[in-house]
This record gives C-alpha cells, structure tokens and sequence, in this order.
C-alpha cells in the first residue's frame, strides 16, 4: 500500500535555545507484515514503511528502521535539541519506493 | 444399517493417544526467531565484540494484553555531544516470526537518545535493546513482556 494519508506531527513550534524537545509522528498505514494469509492460504507480500528520517534546515538529526514488527499506522517519538529556528522535515519512506514528507516551523527565541 | 456399540481395548486407546501425540509434534509450526536468531543477528553487526549492562533503559508492558500494539520506549544514557553520543540502538523480539524490530540512528543534535514505538509481538517473549556508542561501546538490556493475545494474524 502507497502511502495515502497525511501524517500527523505534534511538535512545539517554540523553543529555548539548548530546550530538548520531544517530536511526536503518526501516520496511516497497513505495514503488511508478510507473515499474514489471505483466505485462499497464499501469504499475503510484506508492504511496510522502512525509513523514518527527520532533519533540520535540511540536516537529519534522527532516522528509525522499521521492520515488519512495527505496528500498524505507525507512532514514533524522538527527540531534538533546539538551537536555531528553522524548519523540519520528516519522511517516510515505502517498500514499494513511494515517500511522503510533512514539515513543521520551530522558532528558537 | 445398525449401529454396534465398540468399546474401546486399552491397548487401542493407548494406539489413539500415542498418535494424536505424534501428529500434534509433526504438524507444521511457523518458524518463529529465538535466543539464537537475535545473537546471530547481533554477530552480523558487531561480531563478537563484548557487550556491557546498564545504560539503557527498556520501558515496556510487563503483560500486553494486544500484542499488535505493545509500546515500546528506549531511553540510553548519554550526555549526546558530539564527543560522546549514542549512534545506533537495535532493539530485536525473540519470540516473533523475525527477530529485528527497530534500529534508530542518533546524531548529538537528538539532544537525548531516546525514541518511542508500538510494535507486535507475537507471544510472550524477551525484548532486546542493544546500544552503540560513538566510541564504539556496546550496551545491552533485555526485559520480558507477556502477550496476552499475539500479534502476527492468523
């Protein structure tokens, strides 16, 4: 399955200089893991998001491997020590090659 | 057609068991990772290299009652500068059809290599983190979760 929803991001869009902030990402998806059968008993092919990378002004800072033990319509949350404002942006990246990206703002005062 | 009633010899009801045994231990089984998947797994990436306790902590259910979402956070002790960070954490599931569930990649600018996920469990198995440092260190820790209902279909 490509990638069709559009993910949700929970991030404050404010911060201190030095303030580790947590990140929170979610987005819709089957992550098939290929352990499943259909009803005819043919296994039904892994199809999951592999890569999650999030980057700063362009610079990535965090990126997660998933594998097929990830759950469904996946949740992950990590962390990011501000110190310029600027913009992330996270993405997401399929099995079958489609990406999806959402970015959020974050002023460092 | 008429019916006769059998009473059963202890040797057949002997002969009945023995074979219901011997088909329940034939009987396909889904080959599920263990103990020695995740160190052959861990082989693949660090050789034999020694591994240390502490450092991380493993926050996990002790019971999951579903095990298609079982949360899953890992908190590895650093103080994250560009001198002295975490790199990598793996964390591997001992009892599942594949043993590797997540590796993250921290850089000094995470801030704190720390990361939080659901993941599916398929049955009451050991969780496995493995940590490596920016000095090449490894840590380890291991923590038991109950899975009420497993989570790999079927």
């Amino acid at each position: 399955m490509a990638i069709k929803s559009k993910p949700r991001i929970k991030a404050p869009s404010e911060a201190k200089a030095g303030e580790i902030i947590e990140i929170k990402t979610l987005i819709s998806h089957e992550m098939e893991s290929g352990q499943r059968k259909d009803s005819t008993g043919k296994t039904i092919p892994r199809a999951i998001i592999n890569t999650f990378t999030a980057s700063f002004n362009g610079k990535p800072f965090f990126e997660a491997n998933w594998f097929t033990a990830v759950s469904a319509n996946p949740y992950q949350a990590f962390f990011y020590k501000a110190s310029e404002s600027g913009e992330f942006t996270f993405t997401w990246k399929d099995d079958d090659g489609s990406e999806q990206t959402a970015t959020a703002k974050l002023t460092v005062a | 057609m008429q019916l006769r009633s059998w009473t059963p010899s202890r040797r057949e009801i002997m002969e009945v068991g023995l074979a219901s045994v011997l088909a329940a231990a034939l009987a396909p089984r889904l080959a599920m990772a263990t103990e020695e998947t995740v160190a052959a797994e861990l082989k693949k990436l660090y050789g034999d290299k020694p591994m240390a306790g502490g450092k991380i902590k493993l926050d996990l259910p002790e019971i999951a009652e579903n095990g298609l979402v079982v949360p899953l956070n890992v908190d590895v002790e650093s103080p994250m500068t560009e001198q002295d960070y975490v790199k990598a954490v793996h964390v591997f599931a001992d009892g599942n059809p594949l043993p590797q569930v997540v590796t993250y990649r921290f850089t000094p600018q995470s801030g704190k290599a720390a990361a939080s996920v659901r993941m599916r469990l398929a049955q009451t198995q050991n969780v496995i983190a493995v940590a490596e440092m920016s000095n090449g260190a490894l840590h380890t820790a291991k923590a038991q979760v109950k899975v009420t209902i497993g989570g790999c279909g079927g």
